[in-house]
């Protein structure tokens, strides 16, 4: 056993990264440079079991993607992903009272797990969330006895005979309706939905505070975490990311712009002010700088499928906490650390405020995150190794193996390196996604969703 | 504006804004500042910077709150790192004025970026001549108001000790009207209309100044509530 395993990695691990190969599968999107401000994905998400994959975008619309049915001839591939349904999720509003518009740009797909014959999820925008139920329709009845088939009613006296209708199929019909609307309860901008082990409610999240909602219940939402000082002035810092615990139901985490995590207890009390633990890491002295807290802002927290662990990614690192231990991460991993001596221009052209996700693989053995160039990047917990992939539509071909990159950091740079000043900081990838339970990552960059798939011999 | 639906909007404004970090100027070999390594961002160049990030985030109709509060605290970390002086005087740079006029001047963000690259450039010489933190220093400058102070560095020095007051007061103004200032569409309006008509007035190099002074004096005014139409904004005050 252990054998084979250091042939597969001898193999397999040449460029430095896991013992997966990675190969290009598919990319949706349109081909050409010039990018519609619309079509510019704004979040990705696979479903519990992984065969629906849905993205948002900018102009408020969310398609969903299905996996085919593996065709168990040709299995050298796992099924793709084509369109499944497209639907308007939200519009763009004018909020009269405050002379604002409010953008339609969707921030967050979660959803929920199947229960019927239904898909639901929940997508929001900067202030309000919708439950969409997204069903099909494969029959539709036939022979009524009042109405033709087109749809006119007969003339009664016309009818003589009754017969009962009948169901016959038809071409698959996929529809999306919204059921319910949370709406009103966020006076800034939601950045985090996250469903609670329950299902039965969920929390939103804005700069300031925290709700917590019943899925069958609009008109009220209980606040569980307000930051807001008393006085605006004394504001220092904001909430960026909230998710529940994905066992227990009365857990939840809040991230911070100061590099801080409060894991909070609903049992403690009403209003979740007071945190049950704070996780942060002492500053680096030797790495401080003006721009310390600005990097140390997290952008994305995320629960382990386990739930013993938890990540967080900031400006230059991902890092993986565990719940049991405050004062420090456990692991922390480097995604693009030869952007520390470039924080100047990063701030002046304003990427340094860019919020990069990150994500788990369905075993918590490998974590993912985007960077600039349209690179990510992988990080094997196990193994300690991490690779740096692109996503391009050069040399693309399905079932090509990805080849690793690498970013040259200062002097002599080696043949198929990339020095740091060449890398395109417009093409960013700052949302990926992991299938729950296959080794299928979809990674967005701005307008195009690439997906991946580990090679299949 | 408005966005409808099915609109499809060229990237322009946003490529316009993010120039691509192949902004190598301080690379460049024949600049004096770049005989060592990349020289650290200067403390006066990031508080001007800084300035402007906010100038330019309070202008949105709804600002990013994370954006505006990770901007307000690093000028307070740079405000606080900059060590008072005693006496500072008066240094108008004949190079860098122009560039703050034109910096002021530029509608889009990419003029911006590159008066300011230009402005580091040339602050980068003048660094080397004497260790006064910035040659921005306002020249004629009044008694402030209670209300107001420039955030320009020659009015450090009539603060007094380095308390980090000069930001304590005027920002705090700044988040003090945050949520209310939603409701109240006037205050935003009249802060974006009445800074253009500003530089306008005068693109004289000590005008320029007070225009760079009088705006963002003007811009905090508005901050802390006192009646911003009451201080034209331009010289002869």
């Amino acid at each position: 056993m252990f054998l084979k395993f250091s042939l597969h990695s001898m193999f397999y691990g040449a460029g430095g990264g896991n013992d997966i190969q990675w190969c290009f599968s598919q990319v949706k999107g349109a081909v050409d440079d010039d990018v519609a401000e619309a079509d510019i994905i704004s979040t990705v998400e696979f479903n519990h079991s992984g065969e629906l994959l849905a993205t948002g975008d900018k102009g408020g619309r969310v398609v969903i993607f299905q996996q085919e049915q593996e065709n168990k001839i040709q299995s050298h591939s796992r099924g793709e992903y084509n369109v499944y349904s497209t639907f308007q999720s939200h519009e763009p509003e004018f909020d009269y009272l405050k002379s604002l518009e409010i953008e339609e740009k969707i921030n967050k797909i979660r959803w929920l797990p199947q229960k019927n014959a239904a898909q639901f999820l929940l997508s929001t925008n900067d202030k309000t969330i919708k439950l969409w139920k997204i069903s099909e329709r494969d029959k539709r009845p036939e022979g009524y006895n009042l109405k033709e088939e087109d749809g006119r009613y007969r003339d009664p006296t016309t009818v003589t005979t009754l017969r009962v209708p009948v169901f016959r199929p038809m071409d698959l019909m996929v529809e999306a309706s919204p059921r319910r609307i949370f709406a009103n309860a966020h006076t800034y901008h939601i950045n985090s939905i996250s469903i609670n082990s329950d299902y039965e409610t969920y929390l939103s999240a804005d700069d300031l505070r925290i709700n917590l909602w019943h899925l069958e219940i609009t008109d009220r939402s209980f606040n569980i975490v307000d930051i807001k000082p008393a006085n605006m002035e004394e504001l220092t810092e904001v909430i960026t990311a909230a998710e529940f615990h994905p066992n227990s139901c009365n857990t939840f985490v809040y991230s911070s712009s100061k590099g801080t995590i409060r894991l909070c207890d609903m049992r403690a009390s009403a209003l979740c002010d007071r945190h049950s633990k704070l996780f942060e890491e002492p500053e680096d002295p030797s790495n401080r700088s003006f721009f310390s807290e600005i990097i140390s802002s997290i952008s994305d927290v995320k629960f382990s499928h386990s739930g013993r662990y938890m990540m967080t990614r900031d400006y230059l690192s991902v890092k993986i906490w565990d719940l049991n231990m405050e004062n420090r991460p456990v692991e922390t991993y480097q995604v693009h650390e030869y952007l520390r001596s470039k924080l100047c221009s990063l701030y002046e052209n304003d990427c340094i405020f860019d919020k990069f996700e990150c994500c788990w693989n369905g075993s918590d053995s490998v974590v993912m995150t985007g960077s600039y160039n349209n690179f990510f990047r992988m990080f094997d917990r196990n193994t300690k190794r991490d690779i740096t992939l692109e996503a391009s539509r050069e040399n693309n071909k399905p079932r090509t193996v990805l080849k690793p990159r690498k970013v040259c950091a200062s002097g002599k740079r080696k043949k198929d390196e990339i020095s740091v000043d060449s890398l395109d900081f417009n093409k960013k990838i700052l949302h990926t996604a992991w299938h729950p339970k296959e080794n299928i990552i979809a990674v967005a960059t701005t307008n195009n969703l690439y997906i991946f798939q580990d090679k299949v011999n | 504006m408005m966005l409808s639906k099915g609109l499809k909007r060229k990237r322009e404004e946003e490529q316009e804004k993010e120039t691509l970090a192949v902004d190598t100027w301080w690379l460049d070999p024949s600049l004096p500042a770049v005989a060592q390594a990349p020289p650290p961002a200067t403390s006066s160049s990031l508080f001007d910077l800084s300035v402007l990030k906010l100038h330019h985030s309070l202008r949105q109709s709804e600002p990013d709150l994370r954006h505006l509060v990770l901007v307000v605290n690093t000028l307070r970390r740079v405000q606080a790192s900059m060590a008072p002086e005693p006496t500072l005087p008066p240094m108008p740079s004949p190079s860098a004025a122009p560039c703050v006029a034109d910096s002021l001047l530029a509608s889009s963000d990419a003029a911006l970026s590159a008066s300011m690259a230009s402005l580091l450039e040339d602050l980068s010489h003048i660094e080397g001549l004497s260790q006064a933190p910035q040659p921005l220093v306002d020249e004629g400058l009044p008694g402030r108001p209670a209300g107001g102070s420039p955030p320009s560095l020659g009015a450090l020095d009539l603060l007094g000790p380095a308390t980090g007051c000069l930001l304590d007061d005027e920002l705090e103004g700044l988040f003090e009207d945050i949520d209310t200032s939603m409701y109240d569409s006037e205050l935003w309006a009249p802060a974006s209309e009445a800074l253009k008509p500003g530089p306008e007035d005068g693109p004289g190099k000590e005008e320029a100044l007070e225009l760079d002074e009088a705006e963002l004096d003007y811009l905090l005014d508005v901050l802390v509530g006192t009646q911003a139409l009451e201080r034209p904004p331009g010289p002869g005050r």
